[in-house]
């Protein structure tokens, strides 16, 4: 842990890398980026103790545009490789940023299964309904009617709930933000962040190019009419019945979060090869 | 949700230079962060517009800091300048933001951030008890005001686009 000085004298500036996003202009991923590093300052937690952890996409580029330790992995497999991470070295904070494609399409089971873990991290999925990057394919969360020349009259498929089923599999915080609103982003990053287990936000983030509809977003969201509950079933049944806009906490559990021990590593390399021997 | 920018407090003249700083100081690092877009996305005139209008912010920010004195603003906004809703005033909407936007464009934008520094600063005239700080958050009002003014004889040189600006004979999408 870094001394008391060093943590308190972060900005978000601290936190940016000095490469440039080649985001779209108008995308909302460039508000989602702000929320991390004001989310980060606010929590005072030095850079070198993060890990920003991400698969493919143009959300999964965002490591690259931080400060802390990053690791841009293979489609999908942004919470296997976190959870790697958190269960060796419990000590850093570990994020993992994702789309609605990587995470929810290739890395359907992993976000299943990370939320029935509940290792301690925060997962923060940038849904804008569309896989960006490979230029406009319809994701798990388009709608059914989208209509395009890749998906003739619409997909025709019911579109995946991802919270209702983070619920359903055990993530310990569900929260969903708009990206236009960074700072109260920021603050639910940073409570994400301090809850203990799983914790998973989904940022409503608009695709200005292959979803201009999207830019309507900001028009759309709301809060959420009432507070966070700790009773998923509850959390559910409100989830279901919103209008995919309410913003805001929407529960808050209370399961231990996962962290196995693994007691003093006393093999050295060799041993360790020989284990690996044909 | 479009809420309305929730303010800081501003207890003292200190909070309100340091809070004037920062607000000019968000809205330089917003048109460099447009500027850059604009840089990779190959739109030269915005480019300049954009590092223009943070120039601008910069005379502001600087002219701030030497009115503050010995009030460290950089330090003492750290710990007050913070919108708990919405960004600070003339953090210009970079959802806003489009590849083929024309200079009217951004300079629309700024026009909405001077008029909320106005409004900013006018409800602190309105509202504070501190002499000392409603004098000088009235200066502040007279300054955005010049702003705004200033935003509106170069919206005269540079009109609205026709309604086809964001027509590209060769968009992004490969879908259609």
């Amino acid at each position: 842990m870094a001394p008391l000085e060093k943590r308190l004298a972060c900005k978000p500036a601290d936190y940016k890398s000095d490469v440039k996003p080649i985001w779209c202009p108008g995308c909302g991923d460039y508000h989602v980026l702000m929320s991390f590093t004001r989310a980060f300052a606010e929590l005072g937690l030095p850079p070198e103790e993060i890990v920003v952890v991400s698969g493919i996409g143009c959300s999964s580029r965002i490591p690259a545009y931080t400060n802390c330790y990053g690791f841009h992995g293979v489609h999908g497999r942004s919470l296997a490789l976190a959870s790697g991470l958190k269960v060796t070295r419990p000590e850093l904070t570990v994020v993992v940023a994702s789309g609605d494609g990587d995470g929810y399409s290739i890395g359907g089971n992993h976000f299943l299964h990370a939320c029935r873990r509940n290792i301690d991290m925060t997962y923060v999925v940038m849904d804008n309904r569309i896989y960006g990057m490979t230029k406009g394919q319809p994701s798990p969360t388009t709608e059914p009617e989208f209509d395009t020349a890749l998906s003739p009259g619409g997909t025709g498929l019911r579109p995946f709930h991802p919270l209702v089923i983070a619920l359903a599999s055990g993530a310990n915080f569900v929260a969903r933000c708009f990206s236009g609103e960074p700072n109260e982003t920021a603050s639910i990053l940073v409570e994400a962040i301090r809850h203990p287990g799983f914790s998973f936000v989904e940022i409503l983030s608009p695709c200005v190019t292959y979803r201009p509809d999207e830019r309507e977003w900001k028009a759309l969201v709301h809060p959420a009419p009432v507070g966070a509950t700790n009773d998923p079933a509850k959390a559910a049944r409100r989830i279901m019945t919103d209008d995919g806009f309410n913003i805001g906490v929407l529960f808050r559990g209370d399961r231990k979060p996962f962290q196995p021990s693994f007691g003093q590593v006393t093999a050295d390399i060799s041993e360790l090869e020989k284990d690996f021997e044909l | 949700m479009s809420k309305p920018a929730t303010g800081p407090k501003i207890s003292n003249l200190a909070d309100l230079f340091a809070i004037a700083y920062q607000i000019e100081a968000d809205a330089v690092d917003r048109y460099e962060l447009l500027a850059s877009q604009m840089e990779t996305h190959n739109n030269p005139d915005l480019v300049a517009a954009f590092r223009d209008l943070a120039r601008a912010e910069a005379i502001h920010r600087d002219e701030i800091r030497r009115l503050a004195g010995d009030i460290d603003v950089v330090a003492h906004a750290r710990k007050v300048a913070k919108w708990s809703q919405g960004e600070s005033p003339e953090e210009v909407d970079i959802g806003a933001a489009h590849y083929l936007m024309t200079p009217w464009h951004a300079l629309q934008l700024a026009l909405a951030g001077e008029k909320r520094a106005l409004a900013f600063f006018t409800s602190v005239v309105e509202t504070t008890k501190d002499p000392a700080v409603k004098t000088m958050a009235a200066e502040f009002v007279e300054e955005e005001a010049e702003h705004v003014n200033l935003v509106h004889r170069l919206l005269r040189k540079h009109p609205r686009p026709p309604d086809s600006w964001s027509d590209d004979p060769d968009p992004p999408s490969s879908q259609d």
